[in-house]
C-alpha cells in the first residue's frame, strides 16, 4: 500500500446521497478475478450512454455530458466530494479498487457505510468526515470555482481550503499510523502470531463444538 | 455489571487491544464465494502465507451460476472462470466444506451456513459479502468484510475491529396477519432509514420478533445493512436450539448439551444499556413495498406513492425526484395501481423453505397475470429445492405459470443470465432496489414472498389475495 502524508488535489463534487456500491462499480465488473483495470468503470452506468460489458475498451464509448465526472473541469481529480452514506450497500472492495484507479485518493463526505469505510483505508484512500454545514459550503465553492482545490493533511488531520480555513476531521490513531507508513494489516497482525495460537487452543478445549 | 448480547460475543473473541480501541478478533467461521475471493488467495500466495485454520472454511459458488440448463455448464466465459477459479483455490488450500457447482447442497453461502449447522450461536461469522449479517440470526456476530479482509482472515483467522455502538431495535406485539419478518425489516428501515444503523450493532428484540420462526429471523437480520448496519442479531431461544439439533455441523452427545447450555447464556442481561432504542408497535406493521432505489424508500402496501413536493430537504427532495423519475412513477399514485412485468422469488432474504411455502400458500389454485412476462422461483439451496420438491410445491409454482429454477443468487443482483431489461419492473423479494441492481436500466420493488406471489397473480401491487389466501 502507498504512503498517504499530504495531498493536494482537484476535488469533483458528486452532488447525492446513498451512493451505492453497485453504483460505484455495477456487478458485471466484479467477475474479473484481478484488483486493477476498474478506473474505466467506476460509474459506468452514470458516466456512460450505453451499456458496459467486461473487457470492452472505454475510449470509444459514448460518454453521458450531463454526469459530473465527465465535465472537463474535473478531469485529473484526485478528492471526491459527496453526501451523507456513501458506499452503502455491497462489501465489493472492487468499489474502492475502481475508485482509486480512476484517481481518487481521498473521499470527502458527510458520512459513509461502514464495510465501505473499511474497504477504504485497506488501500490507502482516505475516508474523511465532515459535518453537514462544512460539506454544504465546500459544495457551494467547488462549483463557484474551477480548478478547486483542497489539501488533506493526514498528519495534522485536516482538510484546507484554498482560502487558508482548515477543517479538522477524525481519525483512529492506528489507522492513520497505518496510512502514513504504508502498512500491510497482515504484517502487523502476525506479530501477534503466539497470542493467537494461545488464544486458539484454549477456546478448543473450552468450546470444542467450534472446531468439529 | 449487566452486559448487552454484543457486549458478550466481542468479549468472548478478543485476541488483543490496540492503546486506541483497535482490537484484534478472533474469527470461528470464514464463509468463502467466488466473487469476492480471488484476490484474496492470490495475496496470500504472493506474500507466500499459508491459511491459518482452513477447517473454518465453508465455500460454495453461488452469486455468477445460472439457475437452469446446469448440464451445459457455465456458459458465460468470465462467469466461468471465476468458479473455476474458487474451485482451484479451494482445491489447494483445503475446507470445513466445499459445496461446488452443481452439487446437492450448493446454494447461496447465507442460506447454506445454517442450514448445514456450520453456522452456531456465539461464533463470529464472517464473508465477503454484504449480506452475512443473515446469520445474527444465531446470536453470531456476523458481517461482510471486503476483500484485504478476506486475506487477513486466511492469513490470520483474525480481523481488527472497533467496537461498535449498541442499538437495540425492539419490536413488540403481534404481527398481523400476512405481515412477515420481510414486511418488519423494510419498516424497521422505513424508520430509521439507511444510514440509521451506520456505526451501530443492532440487537433485534421483543415480543414480535420472538413470535418470528429462525427463517423470519434470518431474513430481518439479512436487512440489517440495508439499515446501515453492519450486523443485526436475535438473542438465543428454544426456537434456535430447535433449529439446529441435528444438522450435519452441529455438535453432537455430551458436547452438545454443553455447547446448548453455553448457547443459552447468549441474551442481553436485564439492564443492560444500548446507546439507542427504538420500539416498534407490530400492530402499526403493514405489508410494505418499496416505490423507489434505496430500501428506506418504502410504504405500506394501501399507501400511494409519496410527492417529493412535501419534502422539506432539497437534497432529499432531488433524490426522491430522481428516484421516481427512474422508477417510471408518478407522486400520489396508489401503491395497488402499478402493474408489474416480472416477479422473482428468491435471494439470501427469502429463499428458504418456509418462504416457498408462503408463496406458495398464495399461489395455490392460481396463475400469473397474462401481463407477467416472467415468474421465477429460485430456492435458495439444493436442500431447500428438495424439500420443497418434496412437499410438491414446485408443482404448485409450476401450475401457476412460475418458472422453477436450480439455487443460486439469480436475478437478485443479475450476475448469471437472469436480469430485468431496462424500463422492465419487477416484484422481487431480493432485498436492494438500487438503480440497476436486477439489470441496467431495471426497476426493483422489495416485498416479501407472499405478497410477490399476490403481485404475480393480480399483475400490480396487490394485498387482497394475500390476506384472504393465509390459512
Ligand atoms: S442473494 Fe443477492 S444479496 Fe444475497 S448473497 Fe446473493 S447476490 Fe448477495
Amino acid at each position: 500500500m502507498d504512503k498517504f502524508t499530504r495531498l493536494e488535489g482537484l476535488v469533483a463534487p458528486l452532488d447525492r446521497n446513498n451512493v451505492d456500491t453497485d453504483a460505484i462499480i455495477p456487478k458485471q465488473f466484479l467477475k474479473s478475478i484481478k484488483r486493477s483495470g476498474f478506473g474505466p468503470n467506476a460509474f459506468d452506468e452514470w458516466r456512460y450512454m450505453d451499456i458496459g460489458e467486461p473487457g470492452q475498451d472505454a475510449t470509444h464509448r459514448p460518454k453521458n455530458p450531463n454526469f459530473v465526472l465527465n465535465q472537463s473541469r474535473y478531469q485529473g481529480s484526485e478528492v471526491l466530494l459527496t453526501r451523507a452514506n456513501f458506499g452503502c450497500g455491497s462489501s465489493r472492495e472492487h468499489a474502492p479498487w475502481a475508485l482509486l484507479d480512476f484517481g481518487f485518493k481521498a473521499i470527502v463526505a458527510e458520512s459513509f457505510a461502514d464495510i465501505f469505510f473499511n474497504n477504504c483505508y485497506k488501500n490507502g484512500i482516505v475516508p474523511i468526515v465532515l459535518p453537514a454545514t462544512e460539506i454544504e459550503a465546500l459544495f457551494k465553492q467547488v462549483e463557484a470555482t474551477p480548478g478547486y482545490k483542497l489539501v488533506v493533511d493526514l498528519q495534522a488531520q485536516a482538510v484546507i481550503r484554498p482560502d487558508g480555513y482548515g477543517i479538522q476531521f477524525q481519525i483512529d490513531a492506528f489507522r492513520k499510523e497505518c496510512l502514513i507508513n504504508g502498512w500491510d494489516d497482515i504484517g502487523l497482525t502476525l506479530r501477534h502470531a503466539e497470542k493467537i495460537r494461545e488464544f486458539e487452543e484454549k477456546r478448543r478445549i473450552n468450546q470444542p463444538w467450534l472446531f468439529s | 455489571m449487566s452486559k448487552t448480547l454484543y457486549d458478550k460475543l466481542w468479549d468472548n473473541h478478543v485476541v488483543h487491544v490496540e492503546p486506541d480501541g483497535t482490537a484484534l478478533l478472533y474469527i470461528d467461521r470464514h464463509l468463502v464465494h467466488e466473487v469476492t475471493s480471488p484476490q484474496a488467495f492470490e495475496g496470500l500466495k504472493l506474500a507466500g502465507r499459508k491459511p491459518w485454520r482452513v477447517s473454518s472454511i465453508v465455500s460454495t459458488p453461488d452469486h455468477n451460476t445460472p439457475t437452469d440448463h446446469w448440464d451445459e455448464g457455465i456458459k458465460d466465459p468470465i462467469s466461468r472462470q471465476q468458479v473455476e477459479t474458487l474451485d482451484a483455490n479451494i482445491r489447494e488450500v483445503g475446507a470445513l466444506a466445499y459445496f461446488p457447482f452443481k452439487d446437492q447442497r450448493m446454494g447461496i453461502l447465507h442460506v447454506v451456513g445454517p442450514e448445514n449447522g456450520a453456522t452456531l450461536p456465539g461464533m463470529t461469522v464472517v464473508c465477503g459479502d454484504s449480506h452475512t449479517s443473515t446469520h445474527g440470526a444465531f446470536a453470531c456476530l456476523a458481517h461482510g468484510i471486503g476483500t484485504s479482509e478476506v486475506e487477513h482472515v486466511l492469513a490470520t483467522q483474525c480481523l481488527l475491529q472497533k467496537k461498535s455502538k449498541t442499538m437495540l431495535v425492539a419490536v413488540e406485539g403481534r404481527l398481523g396477519k400476512g405481515v412477515t419478518g420481510k414486511d418488519v425489516a423494510l419498516a424497521i428501515i422505513g424508520t430509521i432509514g439507511t444510514a440509521g444503523g451506520t456505526g451501530y450493532a443492532i440487537e433485534f428484540g421483543g415480543s414480535a420478533i420472538r413470535g418470528l420462526s429462525m427463517e423470519g429471523r434470518m431474513t430481518l437480520c439479512n436487512m440489517a445493512i440495508e439499515g446501515g448496519a453492519r450486523m443485526g442479531f436475535v438473542a438465543v431461544d428454544d426456537k434456535t436450539i430447535e433449529y439446529l439439533r441435528g444438522r450435519p455441523f452441529s455438535p453432537k452427545g455430551e458436547v452438545w448439551d454443553n455447547a446448548v447450555a453455553y448457547w443459552r447464556t447468549l441474551q442481553s442481561d436485564t439492564g443492560a444499556q444500548f446507546d439507542r432504542v427504538v420500539t416498534l408497535k407490530a400492530e402499526d406493521i403493514r405489508p410494505q413495498v418499496t416505490w423507489g432505489t434505496s430500501p428506506e424508500m418504502v410504504v405500506a402496501i394501501d399507501a400511494n406513492v409519496p410527492d417529493p413536493a412535501k419534502q422539506s430537504d432539497p437534497v432529499k427532495r432531488e433524490g426522491m425526484e430522481r428516484a421516481l423519475q427512474y422508477m417510471g412513477l408518478n407522486p400520489n399514485t396508489p401503491m395497488n395501481q402499478i402493474s408489474i412485468d416480472k416477479v422473482f422469488i428468491g435471494s439470501c432474504t427469502n429463499s428458504r423453505i418456509e418462504d416457498l411455502r408462503e408463496a406458495a400458500s398464495v399461489l395455490k389454485g392460481r396463475h400469473i397475470a397474462p401481463s407477467v412476462k416472467l415468474a421465477l422461483a429460485v430456492p435458495g439451496s439444493g436442500l431447500v429445492k428438495r424439500q420443497a420438491e418434496a412437499e410438491g410445491l414446485d408443482k404448485v409454482f409450476l401450475a401457476a405459470g412460475f418458472e422453477w429454477r436450480e439455487p443460486g443468487c439469480s436475478m437478485c443482483l443479475a450476475m448469471n443470465a437472469d436480469r430485468l431489461e431496462p424500463g422492465e419492473r419487477c416484484a422481487s423479494t431480493s432485498n436492494r432496489n438500487f438503480e440497476g441492481r436486477q439489470g441496467p436500466g431495471g426497476r426493483t420493488h422489495l416485498l416479501s414472498p407472499a405478497m410477490a406471489a399476490a403481485a404475480a397473480i393480480a399483475g400490480r401491487f396487490a394485498m387482497s389475495c394475500v390476506t384472504s389466501s393465509q390459512h
